[in-house]
C-alpha cells in the first residue's frame, strides 16, 4: 500500500521544515542514477521516489506534468503509447531515473544541439523551498512570460535551491521515420561535415564521431529522411544497431565512457580537434568532446578555455578534483545570493553544484 | 541654470548629443507601444558602447537614480515606460551586427539591432533568425531578450529563450556579466534562462549571441474556414493530436477577418466564424507530406473550405491580413488595447464565447487574432480614450480576460510581458510566496532596486488593494481550481 501523494508531500514538507530548524543538510535523491554526478554528496539522504505519478497528460496540448519521483520509464511509455516522446532524450545512466532527477541534473541526450536541451522543454515546475513553502512557476502552456523564468532556472540546479516536486515538460511527436548513416572520416573532416550539413535544411537529429566513423541521425517524414540520406551519403545503419549506438551515447554506456578518468569538454561546435592526447568521442555535432584516460596533469581546463568552452571532470579516481569548471567571481556571487534566498539555512544538497554553496 | 552634479557626471561620460535633457527631446521617450502609460524621464542617454553603458550605470548606482533600459519602444506592456526621477537608457544606437559565423550558425549582435536586420544579414548564408514578432521590422534584439518575444512560428521554432545562446551586459552596479555562450552547457545555474524575459529588471544587455538556422527551401500555407469557433479550436487540437507540428498555426475570428479584409483584400471567407492559417515549411518532401496531412485533418475536423495558397504572392497576402490586425484595429477605432493571455488550446472556443459575453457587459467591441498553435490569445479591445470611462472599461475588460486565462489553466501573458500593465494580474496568478521568490531573484541581481523599478513584481500592498477592488471579497472565482 503506497501513501497518497498528498501525504507523501506533507511528509517531505515536514522533513524540510525540521531540517531548516535543525540546520541539517539534506541530500535529495530520486533513484540515485546520478549519484556519480556533480560535486560533493553531503547530508542525510532524502528519498523522493515515493512522490510519484503522472498528474496531467494531454497529447494534443503537447505537455506532461508529473511528480518528481515518477520514473522516466513510466513517462516515456505513456508518451510512446500516443506516438510522442521527450525530444531532449534524458540520459538513463544506471537505474531508471526519476523525472525530478532528470530535470534537476539538466542532462540531455544526443539530440541536444538539434532539438534542444532539457531546459528548452521545461514549461513549469513546483518547488519546495528552504522555508518549506511550495511555490509554482511557469505552467503547462508553451508561451508564458509571467514573472521570471524560475522553472527553467531550476533545470540543472542539482537541487541546491530546493526540491523540484513537480515538473511540466513540453512533449513532441516522435519522428515518423528515422535513419542513421555512417561515414568513414577523420575527426577534423567529420567536424567540418557536421557543421556544413547543419547549415542546410536537413532534418538532422544527432551527429557523433567515434573511432574513425561519423554517425548522423536523420528523423522526420519518410520521404524527407529518404532524400536526406541520399544527400548525405554513407552507409545506412541497421535500425537496431543505430538505436543501440545512440542509446550508448545517451546513457554513457559505450565502452569509451567507462574509462577511470573521463572529461566532458564543451566547445563551439566548429572548434578544430583539441590539442589533447588520444581520440575523443565527439557528440552534439562537434560541441561535446569526451576524452578518456588523459594523463594526469593534462591542462584540460586551460585547453577548453582557450577554445572558448569549458571542461567538466566527469569521473576520476583522483581525490580533490572538482567536477564543474569554476564560476567567474560575479557569477559566483549571484549564485550565493540566490542560494541564500531560496535556501537560507543551506540545507539542500550543499556543495553539489558549487563548492561551498 | 543651476548645475545638476548628476547630469554633470553623465556629461563627462557621453559625447555631446548623446544626453537629452530638454523636455522637447525627452518627450518622444515618454511611452512605449502601450501609450496609455506616459511619464517623462529625468534625462535620456544614448550610449554607443558597452563602456559608456557601464560608466552610466555606475554613476546612477552611486546616486541612487533609477534606470529604465529601452530598445525600440515597441513593447506592449509598459516595460519601457520611463521612471519620472530616472535615466532612460536607450540602446538604439548600439545597433551593430558584430559578427556572423555562418559555419557555426551564430550571430553576435549589439542590443539595438532590429530583429529583421538579423535575418536580412544572415540571408546571404542561407540562414535566418527564427523568432519573428509581428513588430520585427522595428523591435530590437535587446527588447526581444527582455520580453522573451515570440512570433507566428514559435510553435515549431521556439521563443527567444530557445534561440539565444548567450548574453553579455552589466548589472546595475556596473559589474560586467556574461551568461551562456557558443559552447553549450555553461557550468552553474542557468542564469541565461533567468535573464531572458526578465523585462530589464536584472541587467542591461549589451551583446546578444543568437542561433541562426537554415532557411527552409519550401513553404506552403493552408487556409480553412469554420462555421463555428469551437470547431476551429477542435481542429487545432486535431492537427497537433495527429502528430503534426506546423511552422505556424494562427486563428482569426470573424470580426478580425472583417476588419482587415478591406485593407489587404486577402480573400478571406467573411461568412466564416473563424479562419485558420496553417503553414508548413521544410524540404519539398517534408512540406508535400505535411500539407497533405494538414488538409486531411482540417476536412475531417469539419472545415467548410480548405484552400492551399497557389503562389508565394497568395500565401503572403493571406498572411498579411493576420499580420496587419493591429493597424486595422487602429483604423476601425481611435484606440485599441491588445491583450496577450495564453490558455490550453482545448479551451479556446470557450474563451472566445466568454469574451463575446464580456463585450456586451463592458459595451466595447473586441476582435480576436491569436497564435492558436500555442494557445496564445490576442484579443484586441476597441475603445476611445477621449470618451470618459472608455479606457477604464477597456482595462477592466482586459483584466477579466486575463483572469479567465488563469482560471482555465493558462497565464496572463504569453509574450508581451507584465511591465506595469499586468502588474495587478500578477496578484491573481501568483501567491505571495511566489511573488516573494521573484523579489528574491530581483534582489540577487539588483539589491538597490534601481533597474526598471515598479515593473513586473507587484508589492504586497498593491495586491491587497487589487484584491479588495476586483476580486470579490478577497476570494477568487473558482478557488478550487489549481492556479499554475
Ligand atoms: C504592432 C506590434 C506587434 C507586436 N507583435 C509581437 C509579437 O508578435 N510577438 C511578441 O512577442 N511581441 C510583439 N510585440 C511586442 C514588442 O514588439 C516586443 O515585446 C519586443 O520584443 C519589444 O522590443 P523593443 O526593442 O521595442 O523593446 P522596448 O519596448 O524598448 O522594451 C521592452 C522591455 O525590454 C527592456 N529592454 C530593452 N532593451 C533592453 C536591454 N538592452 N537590456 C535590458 N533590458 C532591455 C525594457 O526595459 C522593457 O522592459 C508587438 C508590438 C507591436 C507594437
Amino acid at each position: 500500500m503506497t501513501d497518497a501523494p498528498e501525504a507523501v508531500l506533507e511528509g517531505l514538507r515536514e522533513r524540510v521544515r525540521a531540517a531548516a530548524r535543525d540546520r541539517e543538510p539534506l541530500r535529495l535523491r530520486g533513484h540515485g542514477s546520478k549519484d556519480f554526478y556533480g560535486e560533493a554528496l553531503e547530508g542525510e539522504v532524502l528519498e523522493l521516489g515515493a512522490y510519484a505519478g503522472i498528474i496531467d497528460y494531454e497529447p494534443s496540448e503537447l505537455f506532461i506534468r508529473a511528480r518528481c519521483g515518477t520514473p522516466l520509464s513510466v513517462i516515456e511509455a505513456t508518451l510512446a503509447a500516443q506516438g510522442q516522446h521527450l525530444a531532449f532524450e534524458p540520459p538513463r545512466p544506471g537505474a531508471d531515473p526519476t523525472l525530478g532527477g532528470a530535470v534537476a541534473s539538466g542532462l540531455s541526450g544526443p539530440a541536444r544541439l538539434y532539438l534542444g536541451a532539457a531546459r528548452d522543454f521545461v514549461l513549469g515546475a513546483r518547488l519546495l523551498d528552504g522555508h518549506g513553502e511550495l511555490l509554482a512557476f511557469g505552467g503547462n502552456v508553451m508561451k508564458n512570460v509571467a514573472g521570471f523564468d524560475v522553472a527553467r532556472l531550476l533545470c540543472g540546479s542539482l537541487g541546491i535551491l530546493g526540491i523540484l516536486t513537480e515538473v511540466a515538460l513540453k512533449v513532441l511527436p516522435r519522428p515518423r521515420a528515422e535513419r542513421t548513416v555512417r561515414l568513414e572520416l577523420p575527426a577534423a573532416a567529420a567536424l567540418e561535415r557536421f557543421n556544413r550539413l547543419a547549415g542546410q535544411p536537413l532534418p538532422l537529429t544527432a551527429c557523433a564521431w567515434h573511432e574513425g566513423q561519423a554517425s548522423l541521425r536523420i528523423g522526420g517524414a519518410e520521404p524527407a529522411v529518404e532524400a536526406a540520406c541520399v544527400q548525405i551519403g554513407g552507409e545506412v545503419l541497421d535500425a537496431g544497431m543505430a538505436e543501440a549506438f545512440w542509446r550508448g551515447i545517451r546513457d554513457y554506456a559505450l565502452p569509451h565512457f567507462s574509462a577511470a578518468t573521463l572529461w566532458r569538454i564543451s566547445v563551439p561546435a566548429t572548434t578544430a580537434p583539441l590539442p589533447l592526447p588520444g581520440a575523443p568521442l565527439i557528440d552534439g555535432g562537434g560541441a561535446i568532446r569526451w576524452y578518456a584516460d588523459l594523463p594526469a596533469g593534462t591542462a584540460v581546463r586551460e585547453v577548453a578555455t582557450a577554445a572558448g568552452g569549458t571542461a567538466q571532470c566527469w569521473r576520476t579516481p583522483a581525490r580533490g578534483t572538482r567536477s564543474f569548471a569554476p564560476l567567474s567571481p560575479v557569477a559566483l556571487e549571484l549564485h550565493r545570493r540566490l542560494k541564500a534566498r531560496f535556501d537560507p539555512h543551506g540545507i539542500f544538497n550543499p556543495g553539489r553544484l558549487v563548492p561551498g554553496l | 541654470m543651476p548645475t545638476d552634479p548628476f547630469l554633470g557626471e553623465l556629461r563627462g561620460i557621453l559625447p555631446g548629443g548623446s544626453l537629452l535633457v530638454s523636455e522637447e527631446e525627452r518627450r518622444p521617450y515618454e511611452c512605449d507601444g502601450l501609450t496609455v502609460f506616459r511619464e517623462l524621464p529625468r534625462c535620456v542617454a544614448l550610449p554607443r558602447t558597452g563602456a559608456e553603458v557601464q560608466a552610466l550605470l555606475r554613476v546612477c548606482s552611486r546616486h541612487g537614480v533609477p534606470v529604465v533600459a529601452r530598445g525600440s519602444g515597441t513593447g506592449l506592456s509598459g516595460g519601457a515606460t520611463p521612471h519620472p526621477g530616472g535615466l532612460l537608457l536607450s540602446l538604439a544606437r548600439m545597433n551593430r551586427i558584430l559578427a556572423i559565423d555562418p559555419l557555426l550558425r551564430v550571430a553576435h549582435l549589439e542590443p539595438g539591432v532590429r530583429n529583421l536586420q538579423v535575418s536580412e544579414a544572415a540571408a546571404a548564408h542561407g540562414l535566418y533568425y527564427a523568432p519573428d514578432p509581428s513588430s520585427q521590422v522595428a523591435c530590437s534584439i535587446g527588447g526581444n531578450v527582455a520580453e522573451n518575444s515570440g512570433g507566428v512560428h514559435c510553435l515549431k521554432y521556439g521563443l527567444t529563450v530557445h534561440n539565444v545562446l548567450g548574453v553579455r551586459g552589466f548589472l546595475m552596479d556596473g559589474e560586467p556579466v556574461e551568461f551562456g555562450g557558443t559552447a553549450p552547457d555553461a557550468p552553474g545555474l542557468d542564469l541565461l534562462a533567468l535573464s531572458i524575459g526578465s523585462e530589464g529588471l536584472l541587467m542591461v544587455v549589451t551583446e546578444v549571441i543568437v542561433r541562426l538556422i537554415p532557411r527552409p527551401p519550401c513553404v506552403q500555407l493552408a487556409m480553412a474556414s469554420f462555421a463555428r469557433v469551437h470547431a476551429a479550436g477542435d481542429a487545432v487540437a486535431a492537427i497537433i493530436g495527429a502528430g503534426i507540428i506546423p511552422a505556424g498555426l494562427e486563428m482569426m475570428d470573424r470580426k478580425a477577418a472583417a476588419a482587415v479584409e478591406p485593407f489587404v483584400a486577402a480573400g478571406y471567407d467573411l461568412g466564416a466564424a473563424a479562419i485558420l492559417l496553417v503553414e508548413s515549411d521544410g524540404t519539398a518532401e517534408e512540406v508535400a507530406d505535411q500539407i497533405a496531412d494538414i488538409e486531411r485533418v482540417l476536412r475531417a475536423a469539419g472545415a467548410d473550405s480548405v484552400r492551399i495558397a497557389g503562389s508565394a504572392a497568395e500565401r503572403l497576402r493571406w498572411w498579411s491580413g493576420r499580420k496587419n490586425a493591429f493597424p486595422a484595429a487602429g483604423r476601425l477605432s481611435p484606440d485599441y488595447y491588445c491583450m496577450d493571455g495564453t490558455l490550453p488550446r482545448k479551451h479556446v472556443g470557450r474563451a472566445l464565447e466568454a469574451i463575446e459575453a464580456m463585450e456586451e457587459r463592458y459595451r466595447l467591441r473586441c476582435m480576436n487574432v491569436f497564435h492558436a498553435g500555442d494557445g496564445n490569445l490576442h484579443p484586441v479591445i476597441l475603445f476611445d480614450a477621449n470618451e470618459p470611462g472608455s479606457w477604464e472599461r477597456a482595462e477592466r475588460f482586459g483584466a477579466e480576460i486575463l483572469e479567465l486565462c488563469v482560471e482555465l489553466g493558462g497565464t496572463i501573458t504569453g509574450e508581451h510581458g507584465v511591465g506595469i500593465e499586468k502588474i495587478n494580474s500578477m496578484c491573481v496568478q501568483f501567491t505571495a510566496g511566489e511573488r516573494a521568490a521573484f523579489q528574491a531573484v530581483k534582489e540577487s541581481f539588483d539589491p538597490q532596486h534601481l533597474l526598471n523599478p515598479g515593473k513586473l513584481i507587484p508589492t504586497l500592498a498593491r495586491c491587497a488593494e487589487y484584491g479588495r477592488m476586483h476580486v470579490h471579497g478577497g476570494a477568487l472565482p473558482h478557488p478550487e481550481l489549481p492556479r499554475f
